[in-house]
């Protein structure tokens, strides 16, 4: 049984998959990071993220990026759990 | 005949052709095409932000030339930044722009790919790191590629050279198919149709390398790295550099040189004003590279022996980890660190150049978004961040007296570089933004690009800085003689002897370092120092004020009034820190 599960960028585990589902926050934000390759309906993975509030690093097709905790907690994830 | 008149439009079409530019996201290789096609020599090294002004060469088209410039990198042309709204201004001063791509990132690459399209400017598409597409798992039909975009794509390998001659010779094919302006969501669906037609992915384990990335950004493992890392290259560093002065430039110096020097102060009669700015002064008896102060001994030492041993080592493994691919990895590792100094984890790049030379590193701060953090960014550098030249010196004037002494000084200014942050972030208004960067991935450098660079680097230092100290020295010869500085010395020594506790003399370094760090240091030698005096003098010195050159580049960045926010600052901290050193000492 897989359950599908809304989680933020901060919450999701290292080495988790899931699909971007929105980024919340102004335009700025989504448009820079949709630049990236970061926009609803692309599958990220999630790398690391650092401890004490230290950015999150994720991979996105062959690209890999390192986003600051504040944008982290604003990018909304779909995770299967099991 | 048909062909004769191909050929024809052809040459009609190149000569119409004065400005090319080159244009993609960053890190995609620009700067390497841009060397391959001007054989003009740029830094280029893997991540993001290499480039921040903009570079400009020509290359032969024909029976004519046309200027090229290498454009910084840009995701987007919807002007979010400075250097999207630069990118976009200088798409409309040019001619044909080559679009460099990712071919490992096809797919966010060709957004600004579309972008640039729309626009109709006629283009050209060159498919870079095409060596790397194959064992990553990915299969790119170039000829569906070109159909779909409408202009000629060229796969390359730019770092060898592979497909620039095919590169150029499509430049009379370049054409612009004028795409409808779309939107956002709309160009995305767009580049979804193109990729499901053109590119397959299958999947593929990690390699080794990419083991090494994930273990890099990881807390634990990561932050041993780092430590490895950092410790790993100021070994070799100072192993090369001793290695250098020890085996190399001293013995040369000794038995090449002095022999030369000795007949010529014979010559000149072994005093005079010619002797004494020639050869400088006579140390018991003999000719001393760093005291004598004349412009042949001190003068071609001091940047030959002293210097530039260190410039090349730090420049050699510098490059590595730049090409490597390291740096960002580092920024990542150091953020959380760098937000408590009003700045974020990317600004640890431009620190880092500032170990070898304030003036790039001030030039790199315009990686980093807001003005507070380039005003934060650039002040620490210049205050707390000693250039190659100086830690030269300082290794080897302070190194003399023993390791503890050069550990004062490095400790100093780096808790000056974490306390000045720390209340810079306090006082300095506005915010700082965020980190969101693109990783590179590891890149195993070559041999011949990173000695190329590294030539680049100490030549530039050869051609910049041996005139200015060449100058320098003879300034000082000049004005002793004209006893310019005992005035000076006289009117400043309540600030030197009473707060700082050297001896009057010392301003005339002071003086100097405005000119090059390197001689100041050197000046401190004549001085009969003790060496908390040196460590103290050499902490001042770093701190005091900027050489000419790094004074320029701050002027250039921050304005006039950023700038003499800057020194004031500099001026009061090097005065204060300078003086509580002395109490201590």
């Amino acid at each position: 049984m897989s359950d599908k599960k809304l989680v933020t960028l901060r919450q999701m585990q290292s080495g988790q998959s899931g699909k971007v589902i929105q980024v919340q926050g102004g335009m700025g934000l989504a448009n820079r990071l949709s630049a990236l390759g970061v926009r609803p309906g692309k599958k990220i993975t999630k790398v690391s993220s650092m401890l004490m509030r230290g950015p999150v690093t994720i991979q996105s097709g062959n690209t890999r990026m390192a986003i600051g905790f504040g944008m982290a907690n604003k990018i909304i994830v779909e995770i299967e759990e099991s | 005949m048909a062909c004769h008149n191909a050929e024809d439009n052809n040459i009609s079409r190149k000569s119409d052709i004065k400005r090319i530019l080159l244009m993609g996201n960053p890190n995609v290789g620009k700067s390497v095409v841009f060397s391959r096609l001007t054989g003009v020599h740029v830094i280029a090294s893997n991540y993001p932000g290499t480039t921040v002004g903009y570079t400009s060469g020509f290359m032969k088209l024909g029976e004519k030339e046309a200027e090229v410039v290498d454009v910084p990198g840009t995701y987007t042309l919807e002007p979010t930044s400075e250097a999207e709204e630069i990118a976009l201004k200088m798409l409309n001063s040019g001619d044909l722009v080559i679009n460099v791509v990712d071919a490992t990132n096809l797919e966010r690459n060709l957004n600004l790919t579309l972008q640039l399209l729309e626009k109709g400017t006629p283009m050209i598409v060159a498919l870079n790191m095409w060596d790397d597409v194959g064992h990553r798992g990915i299969h790119i039909d170039v000829g569906r590629l070109e159909e779909l975009l409408g202009v000629p794509v060229i796969p390359t390998v730019a770092i060898t050279g592979q497909g620039i001659k095919e590169l150029v010779e499509s430049v009379s094919r370049a054409s612009s198919p004028h795409l409808p302006p779309s939107g956002h969501d709309e160009r995305w669906v767009k580049i979804g149709n193109i990729i499901d037609q053109v590119q397959q992915v299958t999947h593929r384990h990690h390699t080794w390398l990419e083991h090494l990335e994930d273990a890099s950004v990881r807390p634990l493992t990561g932050s041993l790295i780092a430590l490895a890392v950092l410790a790993g290259t100021f070994l070799v560093v100072r192993f090369i550099g001793e290695g250098l002065i020890g085996y190399v430039f001293d013995p040369l110096f000794e038995n090449l040189w002095t022999p030369v020097i000795s007949i010529l102060s014979s010559l000149l009669g072994g005093s005079g004003f010619l002797h004494s700015t020639l050869i400088g002064s006579i140390v018991n008896g003999e000719v001393n590279y760093v005291e004598s102060f004349g412009l042949l001994t001190t003068g071609l030492y001091v940047p030959v022996a002293m210097v530039l041993p260190y410039i090349v080592s730090f420049y050699l493994m510098l490059g590595l980890l730049e090409d490597i691919g390291y740096l960002p990895r580092l920024a990542i590792l150091m953020d959380t660190v760098m937000h408590r100094l009003g700045l974020h984890g990317y600004a640890i790049i431009p620190t880092l150049l500032g170990l070898g030379c304030n003036v790039p590193a001030v030039l790199a701060t315009r990686i980093l978004e807001s003005k507070r953090e380039r005003f934060i960014a650039a002040t620490l550098i210049s205050i707390a961040v000693p250039c190659a030249a100086l830690q030269a010196m300082v290794f080897g004037l302070v190194g003399e007296r023993g390791g503890q002494y050069v550990a004062m000084v490095y400790g100093t200014l780096f808790v000056v570089w974490i306390i000045l942050g720390f209340i810079l972030n306090r006082l300095v208004k506005g915010f700082s933004p965020e980190l969101l960067i693109e990783i590179p991935p590891y890149r195993l450098p070559l041999w011949q690009t990173v000695l190329q660079k590294l030539w680049m680097r100490a030549r530039g230092f050869l051609r910049e800085a041996v005139p200015i100290i060449l100058a320098a020295v003879l300034v000082i010869n000049i004005l002793y003689t004209l006893g310019v500085f005992d005035a000076i010395a006289n009117f400043t020594a309540p600030v030197i002897t009473g707060l700082l506790g050297l001896p009057k003399e010392a301003v005339v370094a002071l003086v100097i370092g405005f000119l090059r760090k390197d001689v100041a240091i050197g000046m401190l030698a004549p001085l009969a120092l003790t060496a908390e005096q040196l460590v103290v003098g050499s902490v001042v010195l770093a701190m005091f004020f900027p050489c000419m050159a790094t004074f320029v580049v701050l002027l250039r960045e921050l304005g006039i009034f950023g700038l003499l926010k800057a020194a004031g600052i500099m001026v009061t901290v090097a005065l204060l820190v300078g003086g509580l050193l002395n109490l201590i000492l």
